[in-house]
């Protein structure tokens, strides 16, 4: 199944994005295949809303579930429409993330945290 | 007469400047922008109030109609539509009603539903008229409000005092357009100089006359007043660091209508705002 990640460089070994809708790109893990890639986040630099385009983006992959640190009302609706899951993340790296999420041990985010009214936009 | 007062952030006193100066001119119109948190009526306690909703348009989608072709979404620019699951969402909540998907939809599966965003409540108390914008919690803006408020007080003979909201951004630029003069209120305190600079540069951007009242003034040296003497602000007026003065304010009392003293700082204060505006005029006339 396909997961994503919040990323802040293009590399398997640095830490996860503390943002979801501002991260700069999202790597898209196929936990199958054990591969791969990263895409640009195209919402990281809007005005309002981030967060809904964001997982607009993350449900465009076809992903089951997103590992974030953190995730905005809105785009939590989003995800939950196309029933993605959304797990907490840890500290430390992408590759780290998905090694603690393969062995099942990541939980279900469970803190969605009200929206900025369109001003900042998680 | 239009005054718009303004500051860079809240609690520096704005409230306490425009309702003080409604109070002493003899009769005026005192019109509450800070639609998020305004508290002029606190210390109004207006009476005779009446209610007018606000509403905004908001998309609302045909899902019959709607293909999916996601025109809408990528038009806009605030994001407040998502397609998932061969179904549009729409988040009212970031959405500024640009009315652009709607025109934009290629299949006219969108139309526009009202949705209400807050009300304009009027009120007087003694000869001021009261007017004041309250924006509905979460909304994404309160512009259509205070488009509103302006309405409401079309410019006369009487004074109006607009208690602008805290910041610099659109919604104070909706504030101030129509305004004669603009007093800018800053505390003596770095963070005043700070806010104070944004609320100038808005002012000369918008080239409109302007003066500084200085507020919770103490002896000795003031930021804010050396950069007013810096940039060539004039410093209209300087209201005193004194605790009845505070004492009257923590209790929402109206200074000048409980005390002579304060009546006497506002009057004189209000004097000085008239003859800025004559002169302001005057230049005007000479251009
Ligand atoms: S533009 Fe119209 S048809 Fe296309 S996705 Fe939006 S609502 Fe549906
Ligand atoms: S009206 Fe404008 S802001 Fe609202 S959803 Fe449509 S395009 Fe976006």
């Amino acid at each position: 199944m396909k997961i994503v990640l919040p990323a802040n460089e293009r590399s398997m070994e640095k830490g996860i994005s503390v943002s979801f809708g501002r991260a700069p790109y999202f790597l898209v893990y196929d936990t199958d295949t054990q591969e791969g890639v990263f895409i640009e986040n195209n919402a990281a630099k809007s005005q309002g809303g981030a967060g809904i385009k964001a997982a607009q983006t993350v449900v465009d992959t076809g992903a089951k579930a997103l590992l974030t640190p953190r995730c905005g009302e809105n785009a939590a609706d989003v995800l939950k429409a196309a029933n993605i899951e959304i797990y907490q993340s840890i500290n430390g790296s992408l590759e780290n993330n998905i090694s603690t999420f393969n062995k099942g041990e990541l939980k279900i985010l469970s803190e969605i945290h009200a929206g900025f009214h369109g001003k900042g936009g998680e | 007469m239009r005054i718009a007062v303004l500051s860079g952030k809240g609690g520096t006193g704005k409230t306490l400047i425009s309702v003080n100066l409604a109070a002493v001119s003899k009769e005026a119109i005192y019109i509450d922008c800070d639609v998020e948190e305004p508290n002029g009526h606190l210390f109004f306690k207006p009476e005779n109030l009446a209610a007018e909703y606000i509403s905004v348009k908001i998309p609302l989608v045909d899902n019959e109609l709607c293909n999916g072709c996601r025109i809408c979404a990528v038009f806009c620019q605030y994001n407040a539509l998502a397609y998932i699951n061969q179904k549009l969402l729409i988040f009212d909540d970031v959405c500024h009603s640009c009315g652009g998907c709607v025109l934009f939809c290629p299949e006219k599966a969108l139309a526009e539903k009202e949705k209400n965003i807050g009300i304009v409540q009027s009120g007087t108390s003694g000869l001021v008229h009261v007017i004041t914008g309250i924006l509905d919690t979460g909304e994404a803006s309160g512009v259509p409000i205070i488009k509103k408020l302006m309405q409401n007080a079309p410019a006369g003979q009487e004074d109006v005092f607009i208690d602008c909201p805290p910041g610099s951004d659109c919604i104070v630029m909706e504030s101030i357009k129509d305004a004669d003069y603009c007093v800018l209120v800053a505390e003596p305190t770095l963070f005043g100089v700070h806010n104070l600079k944004m609320v100038h540069d808005l002012v000369r951007l918008f080239r409109k006359p302007h003066g500084a009242v200085l507020n919770k003034c103490l002896e000795g040296y003031d930021p804010a007043a050396q950069y007013c003497e810096d940039h060539g602000i004039r410093i209209i007026g300087r209201i005193p660091f004194d605790h009845d003065l505070g004492t009257l304010n923590s209790n929402a009392l109206i200074a000048a209508r409980e005390n002579g003293k304060y009546r006497e700082v506002f009057t004189s204060l209000l004097q000085k705002v008239r003859e800025e505006v004559q002169d302001a005029a005057a230049i005007d006339f000479k251009r």
